[in-house]
């Protein structure tokens, strides 16, 4: 166990690594200046060369690198005398057009895809599975068929219909909710639930809609194993053959499936904060790449592949967990 | 003769599928007596493991029709309720299938698997439960009992595993055993250990067996009384003595003939031409009549009517309309 750690942490910095420089030289590439970006309307080439050095992009591209690399680790100190500031590590770069910190706003952005990511994720799975054993138990019948023909409906919307829809009944029409406006839950709980119940079942239906036809397929193929034949010759009751006997059999790629799709929630719902204007990571991507925000786009695009890097790894650690055949190499 | 512990009248099993309905089971009948073991013998898609999966109530499902009686120690079971069914599963009968490691859930230690056999039936702490499985292990041979509780089931060898599976089902003394083809997936020095363990087994705890089997040899080691199955019927029900030395029915016949013989130079094994009916629709006449060498003996009979289960003797019974002379006559000889 060890040892697959540490070897699994050299690859994911390594892939981390890679990803930066890829991504640096991608938006480097950007057929813009960043310095020109920095000031508004009223700006004069003497303001944007002095940008330009303050920001140090005045430097080749290997030093911009490495340096942006190093306040990772160590912070940063950007510009001279009256005009300087700092960005304490672990430092991705200042944002010229929101005029902070990188770091800062990815951090205040976190908890709010975060919240979403969380709820959304135990409705989509509670309702995924549990309709999908359900779906298993009556294949061919009413039951079974009814639930996939949601599945299709479910699987056939998309977030920002769905989002829009709701907001469109629930809050504009019916006023059965305030207009969604984010509040964070240790400063106003009910605020917060009337915010994000909307958002939470736009995201949850598509993926409830695919995680009851995984669990159904997968409860389908495990049922037939000869080991489920044995546990009811042991006189064992059927709920329990079901529970601990089937379903854990079968539980390894959903698992799996519910690792990366999470993970890739965290990394920003994009389409979802932007209809329900919620500040997270997804609406700071979206304000990036308006903006030609380089910097922040950067940010966001390494905070969200960190995410799935690790998630991969647990996934990963959880099959030994599940399954005693699967050994680590 | 005392009472038979099971009972079977009469079973018929069909499948609804899209082709058709397949009558895997039609009309079979037994009894086994505690101690005694019935072998039931045939080819793939003979019935043989159907008819058993049908009396341990585990053909469940809305394309299944089951019909006749199933008498299990004074209960008759297919009409029960699931539930009085469920709660004799594991503890008054079990059963014992061909492939041990795909029988055993992957996911859970052996120690677990088999202390919930007996955790479902009755009211002991898992200590008790734990101590008892790690008699039974004992039992069944295993050697190290401490390092296989703590095992998963691919950890052990297929010999291992079918031990464990026995222990499995006779944890709780069960008064009726189905070994269903216990030894197939076995190397042949480690199938004649299993079929000693069974036997010592059965003689302890006085079990009746129905051992479900293609292997003639295993029948002539371990059965008192045999069934050989075709086509969803028993074709020949005789005591195994009289099975092997005077079958009456050519099928049985093919099938002895196939058995290699030691101490003849054969250069091919013997077969029976064609292939086992399709379940789906079955022709009016005798099942194994298009496979069946000897029906220009009989004529139109073969094709026209299906042979009813004749008595040769009181205990032996065969599905033929050859007559008793054309039998003697016809069948073929063997040196044993």
């Amino acid at each position: 166990m060890f040892p697959f750690v540490v070897r699994r942490l050299i690859q994911m910095t390594l892939m981390l690594l890679l990803l930066s420089i890829v991504t640096f030289l991608l938006f480097s590439a950007v057929p813009t200046d960043p310095a020109a970006l920095t000031c508004g309307k009223n700006c004069t080439p003497q303001v944007i060369a002095a940008n330009r050095t303050r920001l140090g992009l005045d430097k080749p591209l290997i030093i911009q690198y490495l340096t942006w690399f190093k306040g990772i680790f160590v912070g940063r100190t950007y510009g001279y005398g009256q005009a300087q500031f700092t960005c304490p590590a672990p430092c991705l770069g200042y944002s010229f057009r929101q005029q902070e910190n990188v770091t800062t706003l990815l951090m205040r952005a976190l908890p709010v895809t975060f919240y979403l990511a969380i709820g959304a994720f135990i409705i989509w799975m509670v309702v995924g599975i549990f309709s999908g054993i359900f779906a298993a138990l009556h294949r061919g019948r009413w039951q079974d068929r009814g639930i996939l023909g949601a599945t299709l409906i479910g699987y056939s919307l998309p977030t920002f219909f769905v989002g829009l829809v709701l907001l469109q009944f629930i809050v504009v029409r019916w006023n059965l909710l305030p207009y969604p406006d984010y509040i964070s839950p240790l400063k106003d709980i009910v605020g917060f639930l009337q915010t994000m119940i909307l958002p939470w079942i736009a995201v949850a239906i598509l993926n409830a809609a695919y995680y009851t036809r995984l669990t159904r397929s997968q409860m389908l193929d495990t049922l037939s194993n000869d080991f489920i034949r044995t546990a009811r010759a042991k006189g064992l009751p059927e709920r329990v053959v079901i529970r601990k006997h089937a379903f854990r059999a079968g539980v390894t790629p959903i698992v799996t499936s519910a690792g990366l799709d999470f993970a890739g929630l965290l990394g920003g719902a994009v389409i979802t904060e932007s209809v329900f204007g919620l500040p997270g990571i997804g609406r700071l991507a979206i304000d990036a790449v308006r903006d030609y925000d380089l910097p922040l786009l950067l940010g966001t695009t390494l905070l969200a592949a960190s995410i799935i890097i690790i998630a991969m790894a647990i996934v990963e650690i959880l099959y030994v967990l599940i399954d005693p055949r699967v050994k680590l190499q | 003769m005392s009472n038979p512990l099971l009972s079977v009248q009469d079973l018929r099993v069909s499948f609804t599928t899209e082709d058709g309905v397949v009558h895997a089971v039609s009309g079979l009948t037994y009894e086994v007596t505690a101690g005694k073991t019935l072998a039931i013998v045939g080819e793939s898609g003979s019935g043989k493991s159907v008819s058993s999966l049908a009396v341990m109530g585990l053909l469940t499902g809305s394309k299944v029709a089951i019909s006749g009686q199933v008498n299990f120690d004074g209960r008759e079971l297919i009409s029960a309720p699931e539930e009085e069914t469920r709660q004799l599963r594991g503890e008054d009968m079990a059963m014992i299938f061909q492939d041990p490691l795909s029988a055993l859930h992957p996911f859970y230690r052996i120690g677990a698997q088999l202390a919930e056999a007996i955790m479902v039936h009755k009211k002991v702490s898992e200590q008790q439960a734990n101590a008892r499985v790690s008699e039974m292990l004992h039992r069944v041979g295993i050697p190290t009992v401490d390092r296989v509780m703590r095992a998963y089931p691919h950890e052990l060898s297929g010999g291992m595993r079918q031990r464990v599976m026995i222990a499995m089902a006779l944890i709780n003394e069960p008064k009726l055993l189905i070994a269903d083809e216990p030894t197939t997936a076995l190397d042949v020095t480690v199938q004649a250990q299993i079929l000693q363990l069974l036997r010592e087994l059965q003689q302890e705890f006085n079990t009746a067996i129905v051992l479900i089997t293609h292997d003639l040899g295993v029948v002539a080691d371990m059965a008192d009384e045999v069934i050989v199955m075709y086509g969803g019927s028993a074709v020949e029900h005789a005591p195994v003595r009289e099975l092997f030395y005077s079958a009456q029915m050519p099928y049985t016949w093919g099938l002895l003939g196939s058995l290699p013989q030691v101490n003849q130079d054969q250069q091919r094994l013997a077969s029976i031409p064609g292939s086992p009916p399709s379940l789906i629709n079955l022709p009016p006449g005798c099942v194994f009549a298009p496979r069946c060498a000897y029906k220009s003996q009989v004529g139109e009979r073969c094709i026209s009517e299906f042979p009813a289960l004749q008595n040769v003797t009181e205990t032996h019974q065969a599905r033929c309309h050859l007559s008793d002379q054309q039998r003697v006559a016809l069948r073929p000889s063997r040196s044993a």
